[in-house]
């Protein structure tokens, strides 16, 4: 069995003289999903496209099972569907348009009709079968898009931002299908979205792309404990509002200056230069500023009042003024033992493992979610689940404390 | 009597000539149209959904063709097919086959011109779409045109009505021999010049007939198509 199913090497695609997607390698396993995620204009699309063989790219190659060219476009178009964010349909019934792929692909029409039935049934759109495809709301057209490539068992699925013309309940609805039915349906997943809670909560993988080219790819943990840049430090939730001057470089170990606050930190830069710091608000551990120094480990340390308190359900966001100025999230049962209110005191204490340093030119990105709670919850940590109850979101690891922990 | 009435009696009576005259109108003017949609509905679409350096230009001869004056194409028929033109040697001026050729000529662009403004309004999303599902590269095309069957419907009508109506290149061409060139609307220019009112009534009133029923029938056509998928 092949370990990687399509490829795309040295990948080069340019519109009128402006190139708009450099890669050098991206590959999409057997049996994952793969999420492709940037802000928009980042080429996301246009990767699928060429992924997808239906567009040339200006230089590279695409291979799938490790062959390209005509055979390889061949065997993609046999063996792959897609969902785009504006799916096409033709006029007519909606089981017309699920089953068009399956008369592409010669299937006889008795086995074909059944296959309809039963993908509509799975994606609870049968009493849909005989609709006009035109009545359908967004919502319902999108699952009737994702049962047409669904019901051709494609080994590929490619899903261009099938969820960003969707509200969110319609949204919540599709996601929960890909879940249950797309990934026991098609053996590999290519999901494009600009959404970071979906590549966060779905995929396997995550590759960010920025301007054209790709920035990181990993799973959503390595991305979260180890952001290589600015935007995909805030792709993962992460403050930047901290800017320092670097006092000490040891390795890997900064020593920054931040507001008159010195605070141990992990990057890479030289002494003397300027920084950005980001945090997660959830990584911060509050704590009464009475607690005895002597029984705090954390190298981080600094003393700050509330200044803005916000209640997000179960949890409690704070405005923390130092120096420095930054944001915590906790829970609410521990706001209420440490008496955080507007004026408090209190200790901030965070790993310095859990602050990552970046030179301060560096990009933050233009960064955009579909959702305009996404990021709040990415801010947060915190993701709106369907019963309205907030819930943490869940990397596999951690670096640091557990959030909303307190000392 | 009536000159009307005279012309609705050589209608219904079946008068030989009338009716010799229609028969070679609808002959020469099918065939002309079959012909043309043959080559303008291609380049249209072709030159509709495709991206290529000369598009402007090509998209701008195209147009130009909508402007032919039909006179000027019968003149340049006339030059091409005479004794001493370029093809002279096919002693082809003076037959319903130079009046076919230069037909093609006056609806060919008509026909190429409407279906390119249609096809180039047709997304790119759907040719992706049906590629993205499997089709072949014929079967995703013959699926972007559907998409403007309409359009391409008109597209055939406009390109008749350009030639059934046109009497200047074939009279140029066809040379009005009876029995052999002679099609409605010279016949009308004949009849009415030799005062015989009640024909060229009766060729008048065939001749709008006949443009109403088919351009009814290709309306008919276009909505059928649009209620009907493809087959499976």
């Amino acid at each position: 069995m092949d370990t990687e199913l399509l490829v795309g090497e040295r990948i080069r695609h340019s519109y009128g003289g402006k190139t708009v997607l450099d890669l050098e390698r991206i590959a999409l396993r057997p049996g994952e999903l793969l999420a492709v995620l940037g802000p928009n204009g980042a080429g996301k699309s246009t990767l699928l496209r060429v992924l997808a063989m239906l567009e040339e790219p200006t230089s590279g190659r695409v291979t799938f099972h490790g062959r390209s060219g005509k055979p390889a476009e061949q065997g993609l178009r046999a063996k792959s569907a897609a969902v785009f964010q504006r799916p096409h349909f033709w006029r007519g019934k909606v089981s017309y348009n699920v089953g068009l792929g399956l008369s592409f692909r010669r299937v006889p029409v008795p086995d074909a009709k059944a296959r309809v039935t039963r993908i509509c049934e799975l994606l609870k759109i049968d009493h849909l079968l005989n609709a006009d495809i035109d009545t359908l709301s967004g919502g319902e057209a999108q699952r009737v898009a994702l049962a047409r490539a669904l019901v051709l068992r494609p080994e590929i699925l490619f899903l261009d931002e099938p969820t960003a013309n969707l509200d969110t309940a319609a949204r919540a609805g599709f996601r929960q299908d890909l879940e249950r039915v797309a990934r026991q349906r098609a053996g590999s997943v290519l999901l494009i979205t600009h959404d970071r809670n979906e590549a966060f909560t779905l995929a396997d993988r995550i590759a960010v792309l920025v301007d054209g080219r790709l920035a990181q790819l990993g799973t959503a943990t390595e991305l979260y404990e180890n952001p290589v840049d600015p935007y995909i430090a805030k792709v993962t939730g992460a403050e930047l509002s901290l800017r320092g001057r670097v006092l000490r470089a040891e390795g890997r170990t900064l020593l920054v200056d931040v507001d008159g606050t010195q605070l141990s930190t992990v990057g890479h830069a030289g002494e003397g230069a300027m920084v950005k710091v980001a945090y997660r608000p959830e990584d911060l551990i509050l704590s009464s500023p009475d607690l005895a120094i002597g029984e705090i480990s954390t190298r981080n340390l600094f003393f700050a009042t509330v200044r803005e308190r916000r209640d997000i359900g179960g949890l409690v966001r704070l405005r923390l003024v130092g120096p420095p100025e930054v944001v915590a999230v906790v829970t609410r049962s521990a706001a209420e033992e440490l008496d955080l209110h507007p004026s408090a005191r209190v200790s901030v204490r965070i790993k310095a493992t859990a602050l990552h340093t970046y030179p301060a030119g560096e990009r933050e990105g233009g960064f955009e979610s579909s959702e305009p709670e996404a990021d709040r919850e990415a801010a947060s940590g915190v993701t709106a689940t369907e019963s309205g109850e907030p819930e943490r979101r869940q990397p596999a690891e951690v670096v640091g404390d557990p959030p909303g922990r307190t000392g | 009597m009536d000159p009307l009435l005279e012309a609705f009696r050589l209608i219904v009576s079946g008068d030989l000539e009338v009716w010799r005259v229609i028969l070679r109108s609808a002959q020469i003017s099918g065939s002309a149209l079959l012909i043309a949609v043959l080559i303008g509905l291609p380049i249209g679409a072709a030159v509709g959904l495709s991206h290529f350096r000369f598009r402007g230009p090509t998209v701008a001869l195209i147009n130009t063709g909508l402007a032919l004056p039909p006179v000027v194409v019968g003149l340049v028929v006339f030059l091409l097919l005479s004794r001493s033109g370029p093809l002279g040697q096919l002693e082809l001026l003076y037959s319903p086959v130079a009046m076919v050729f230069a037909q093609v000529i006056i609806a060919g662009p008509y026909i190429a011109a409407v279906t390119l403004a249609a096809t180039e309004s047709v997304p790119d999303d759907v040719r992706l779409q049906a590629r993205a599902l499997g089709a072949g590269r014929i079967r995703a095309l013959l699926l972007q045109l559907r998409e403007v069957r309409t359009s391409l419907v008109a597209a055939v009508a406009a390109g008749f009505g350009a030639i059934i109506s046109e009497v200047g290149a074939v009279m140029i061409v066809g040379g009005n021999i009876l029995g052999e060139t002679r099609v409605m609307t010279t016949a009308i220019v004949l009849e009415t010049q030799r005062g015989n009112f009640a024909a060229a009534i009766a060729f008048g009133i065939v001749l709008l007939l006949a443009a109403f029923y088919i351009n009814a029938l290709l309306l008919l056509l276009g909505w059928r198509a649009t209620r009907r998928p493809l087959p499976a």
